[in-house]
């Protein structure tokens, strides 16, 4: 199966099973990531499952939509690389691609 | 030798179970045990009303965490078992099957019940709530063998299903007794907004009705209004609200009435009792201090997180700034603050072009926003809630100039 690759706020290592079709968000929630709230669900609707691409996965990931863009300036740690988990739909083009969890806002 | 564990959660809701998740983050090392009265593991509730009743989402995806997490983590899960009873000075819980358990800290996250019409015929086959899986499992088994449905309640949860079901193909009539939809959390534009948006997509919403009964043998037919209307329904969902599932804690004696009261640290008067989420009544300071409950996944989580903390020995008092949000068709409507009492309304933009959003100030503080497809307001208005700011009124008013200017 496909892997995503994490960094937690620790700073732990972890390569996770990540389906395709499932949303980076619900990846790192079924892998036990449990620094993400994702309160919302995984609607767009808050910033709790902001991560940190590493920069080399941001071409082939693409920018945050619209209404994503404006939730990650809710958080003090937003960088060029920040996106909202769940609104990354993960296929075997990610395969291998390396998320850091952002510090709580 | 009855069960016991150093910390018992009673109710395995978004509360519940992140109560168990932030003690475990805290570092705290004793045993857990959460005690759920459904049989699932902890879910998300809000997709009930919405992507679960829509058929768009499987259940396995509303699961707050996997099965195995629970296990992994040492939290114990009683699943299926109701507490009807707690004794303080024995530090124990009783079950409704007759078993005690005991505990050093206890949680309690019990959330409420949906509020039942006090009318005859709620007990028709055919009568729904949306609170639990097991309620929307139901509904969808119904859903399909019929074509009229009666909603009796125009909040969120009413608001909501009618959006689905019309969306399923259902001719939906809307009943709501005050008049206007979303009356007790929202302005008047607001409602209007919503309520034109239902009407534009075929839902007959029905302003200032009373119910006098549901009509029907076994199976309901039919909604009676008390003018002796009588609406065809053979499915009818009502969602007027919970009732806090509290009696337990205020028979032992916990300080409470619409909740229980609980302190800036989620703790209720019983000591070594803390109260969490939908049934914690508490001192808002975005309610201007005054005692409410919010039924929200934020205040949910927020105060369970604070409850871990506390019982973890960090005091981490609650103070999180409310926010809501609620899908209907295409409209994303999110809300940050309490409006409740407000006295001046701003609207920014044009309703019609189903983005707007209405900044509700109190004395000339902004206390809250509603927001309807436009996340910049919500976002950028956030700090104007947080501050209780006093931004100049005609510029508020113009939805050119972004909120994020009105700060200084």
């Amino acid at each position: 199966m496909p892997k995503l690759n994490v960094i937690t706020r620790e700073g732990r290592y972890l390569a996770i099973d990540a389906p395709s079709g499932h949303s980076v968000m619900e990846t790192l929630r079924d892998g036990g990531v449990d620094e993400v709230l994702a309160l919302c669900g995984g609607c767009c609707s808050c910033a709790t499952c902001h991560v940190h691409l590493d920069p080399q996965w941001m071409e082939r990931v693409g920018p945050p939509g619209p209404d994503e863009d404006e939730l990650l300036e809710t958080s003090d740690h937003r960088a060029p690389n920040s996106r909202l988990s769940c609104q990354i739909r993960f296929d075997a083009r990610l395969d291998g691609l390396t998320v850091t969890v952002a510090p709580e806002s | 030798m009855e069960p016991s564990y150093d910390v018992v959660i009673v109710g395995a809701g978004h509360s519940g179970a992140q109560a168990a998740i932030a003690l475990r983050q805290n570092a705290f090392d004793g045993t857990i045990g959460i005690i759920g009265d459904e049989p699932d593991l902890p879910y998300e509730r809000p997709p009930l009303s919405k992507d679960y009743l829509a058929g768009d989402k499987a259940f396995d995806r509303l699961l707050i965490r996997p099965e195995g997490f629970w296990k992994e983590r040492g939290i114990a899960l009683e699943l299926g078992t109701r507490i009807v009873a707690v004794d303080p000075n024995a530090h124990a819980v009783a079950t409704d099957n007759g078993h005690t358990i005991g505990y050093d800290k206890l949680i309690w996250a019990t959330g409420g019940a949906p509020r039942r019409l006090s009318c005859a015929g709620t007990d028709l086959a055919g009568v729904h709530t949306v609170r639990t899986r097991a309620d929307v499992d139901q509904m969808k088994l119904e859903v399909g063998k019929v074509d009229r449905v009666a909603v009796i309640g125009g909040g969120y949860i009413g608001l909501e299903t009618a959006a689905v079901l019309s969306q399923l193909g259902k001719k939906v009539v809307l009943l709501e007794a005050m008049d206007r939809v979303l009356a007790r959390v929202a302005g008047e534009t607001v409602s209007r907004f919503y309520e034109d948006a239902h009407r534009a997509r075929g839902v007959d919403v029905r302003l200032g009705v009373a119910v006098d009964c549901l009509v029907g043998e076994d199976q309901v037919t039919g909604v009676r209004l008390s003018d002796g209307t009588i609406l065809p329904a053979k499915l009818v969902v009502v969602g007027i609200g919970i009732v806090p599932a509290v009696r337990p804690l205020l028979d032992a004696g916990a300080r409470g009435g619409n909740g229980v009261e609980v302190d800036g640290l989620c703790q209720t008067s019983l000591s070594d009792i803390l109260a969490v989420g939908d049934c914690a009544l508490h001192a808002n300071r975005f309610a201007d201090g005054d005692w409410v409950r919010l039924e929200s996944v934020q205040n949910a989580s927020d105060q369970a997180t604070v409850a871990a903390k506390t019982i973890a020995g960090l005091k981490a008092e609650y103070n999180a700034v409310p926010w809501f949000w609620s899908n209907q068709f295409d409209l994303k409507l999110q809300t940050v603050g309490l409006s409740t009492g407000y006295d001046a309304a701003m609207v920014r933009g044009d309703p019609r072009s189903r983005s707007f959003s209405v900044v509700y100030l109190k004395r000339g503080r902004v206390i809250a926003l509603d927001c309807v497809n436009s996340t910049r307001d919500y976002v950028q208005g956030r700090r104007l809630v947080l501050g209780r700011l006093t931004p100049d009124a005609q510029r508020l008013a113009d939805p050119a100039v972004p909120l994020k200017e009105l700060e200084g």
